[in-house]
């Protein structure tokens, strides 16, 4: 990374840092969002963006991550700190099983995707019969409102959840830009450029696919920990969802496949979009179901034609960062 | 002394049709060797099944003395192989310095290490004023000589040479004859895939010629372009006027 980058990203985390200070409720629980999809996608950033393999089934790791630590706060009061490992265990678990059976009898490409979608419908549907879960009905985890920080059950003012969600996605950025200078970012880039070339340059193609798919699985669960106790409500339905999913996603695709900014940058533009037009549909008094979604999915159609490789990149170019 | 490579008895059929047929040959410590025939007589299959693209039906391959045939193709290049594709595979997205790192990355104990390295290797196949453009940009010789550069980056014993000449002009042809000689000087030893008969001639000590998947004649360069099956099924009139 350049100079310029370096100075771009320490200005961006002083203002992030400085936010909560001027920023009223409303804004904070934006940039809370945002960061929540930075985050989700800068983990699912080192699957697809490095490594090539396209996941259209994260929100199977969010939800199955954010019910694991939910279920331990729920039900035993166990607060996150010991739930997010079960929650990354289960995780990797899950991912190792999804990366392996599609490695180890070649399924790729498009048929891989379906592989994820699957797996993250059939937990949907199957969280939906769980009653010890709650079932279609829902799990509910008890909100204290309160002022005071309780950081062992991670309760506390909307300060505290902005501010771990920064912790998180700062350091996912430095451990991803981290990665991408290892030897695993390497052989994930050559695997995704030409799998066959890779081979016979000596990578293990099957080990470093399913690293990416760990690692990934792994950082998405903490997504899905964060979720859980910062929503306090999970159903099936939404958090497993496809739409879910997809959400993690756009950032990257927008922002930049395979950057490390591209997946702040995605985030930020697209939840900006989507509160401001709502915001503008409402002040012109346009409250037609469907608006909103017709104007969102016309915005992105416009960046993917006219940024195929996503705003980051263009962005780099113009004020010279190369990268 | 037994050869570094030998090719013993192989055989490869497709879906029935027989693309190899009991084909056998020895590539020697540091010698230099041309496979040649027309097209479709097995050449690449052949290299497919020395690199663990897939295994051959019958036969053995053994490499340093050892069976390497149902390695995997990274296996393979850890036994000490180095191949190059017949039709170029680029790590487009990424800068020319950056693919001869991952094939560096092989034998390195770090990245640090491999960098140091891969710029040694761009830097002797006249690649270093383009080792920061990305391989996407480069032009038809040049992903060529990128090839040979990532498969030299793995440190291999021997260098597997699908058709590196093809499309090149002959100044361009003689600068690669040239950095093989001096490679195979430093020790490297090599089986080439070759069209280009001016480069199978300046380099190859030893040629098999292969046709319709078997072994029509071998031995020495100038020996095998007169020999008469050769020469009807192959090189023709080219090199008989």
């Amino acid at each position: 990374m350049t100079r310029t980058a370096l100075v771009l990203g320490v200005l961006l985390l002083a203002f992030l840092l400085a936010l909560p200070a001027f920023a009223g409720s409303y804004l904070l629980s934006v940039a809370t969002l945002i960061l929540f999809f930075a985050y989700a996608g800068q983990a699912w950033n080192v699957m697809m963006g490095f490594a090539g393999q396209l996941s259209l089934g994260h929100s199977l790791y969010v939800g199955v991550g954010a019910y694991a630590a939910g279920a331990l706060f729920f039900h035993y009061g166990v607060g996150p700190w010991a739930g997010i490992w079960l929650a990354v265990a289960l995780c990797v678990a899950l991912g190792a099983v999804i990366g392996f059976l599609a490695f180890r009898f070649g399924i790729s490409g498009v048929y891989f995707a379906l592989l994820t979608i699957a797996f993250a419908e059939f937990t949907r549907i199957g969280f939906d019969h769980i009653a010890w879960l709650g079932g279609p009905g829902g799990m509910f985890l008890k909100v204290a409102q309160r002022d005071t920080i309780d950081l062992a059950s991670f309760r506390g003012p909307p300060e505290m959840y902005y501010y771990a969600m920064l912790a998180l996605a700062a350091a996912a950025f430095a451990f991803c830009a981290w990665l991408l200078r290892s030897r695993a970012g390497y052989y994930w880039q050559a695997i995704r450029e030409d799998e066959e070339a890779a081979q016979a340059l000596g990578i293990n193609t099957f080990r470093w696919k399913m690293l990416a798919v760990i690692i990934s699985s792994a950082m998405t669960a903490l997504a899905g920990v964060f979720f859980a106790f910062y929503y306090n409500n999970l159903f099936p339905e939404q958090i497993f969802h496809i739409s879910r999913s997809i959400e993690i996603i756009l950032g990257p695709i927008i922002g930049g496949l395979g950057t490390l900014f591209g997946p702040i940058l995605g985030a930020a533009v697209l939840t900006i979009l989507a509160d401001g037009i709502t915001e503008i549909l409402a002040a012109l008094g346009w409250e037609i179901p469907g608006v909103k979604q017709v104007f969102y999915g016309l915005v992105l159609l416009l960046v993917i034609m006219f940024l195929p490789h996503g705003i980051w990149p263009a962005l780099a170019r113009r004020i010279g960062l190369g990268r | 002394m037994s050869a570094l490579l030998s090719v013993a008895g192989v055989s490869k059929s497709f879906r029935g049709l027989k693309a190899v047929a009991n084909v056998s040959v020895d590539v020697p410590q540091g010698a230099i060797v041309a496979l040649i025939g027309p097209n479709g007589a097995g050449k690449t299959t052949i290299f497919n099944m020395i690199a663990g693209v897939f295994a051959p039906d019958q036969g053995s391959i053994r490499f340093c003395g050892s069976a390497i045939h149902g390695l995997r193709p990274d296996q393979v290049c850890a036994a000490g192989i180095g191949r190059t594709f017949q039709l170029v595979k680029p790590f487009a997205g990424l800068s020319v310095l950056d693919n001869v790192i991952v094939g560096a990355l092989e034998r390195a104990p770090n990245v640090s290490a491999a960098k140091k390295h891969a710029a040694e290797i761009v830097e002797k196949l006249g690649l270093g004023a383009k080792r920061d453009q990305p391989a996407s940009a480069l032009t038809l010789p040049d992903r060529k000589r990128l090839e040979v550069a990532r498969a030299l980056a793995t440190r291999p014993k021997l260098l597997l040479l699908d058709e590196v000449m093809a499309g090149l002009r002959p100044t361009e042809c003689d600068q690669m004859v040239e950095a093989f000689r001096a490679l195979n000087r430093e020790g490297l030893t090599i089986l080439l895939i070759e069209h280009v008969m001016r480069a199978v001639m300046a380099l190859a000590q030893g040629i098999v010629v292969l046709h319709h998947g078997e072994v029509i004649a071998r031995g020495a360069p100038e020996d095998v372009v007169r020999d008469p099956a050769v020469l009807g099924c192959y090189l023709g009139e080219e090199v008989a006027v």
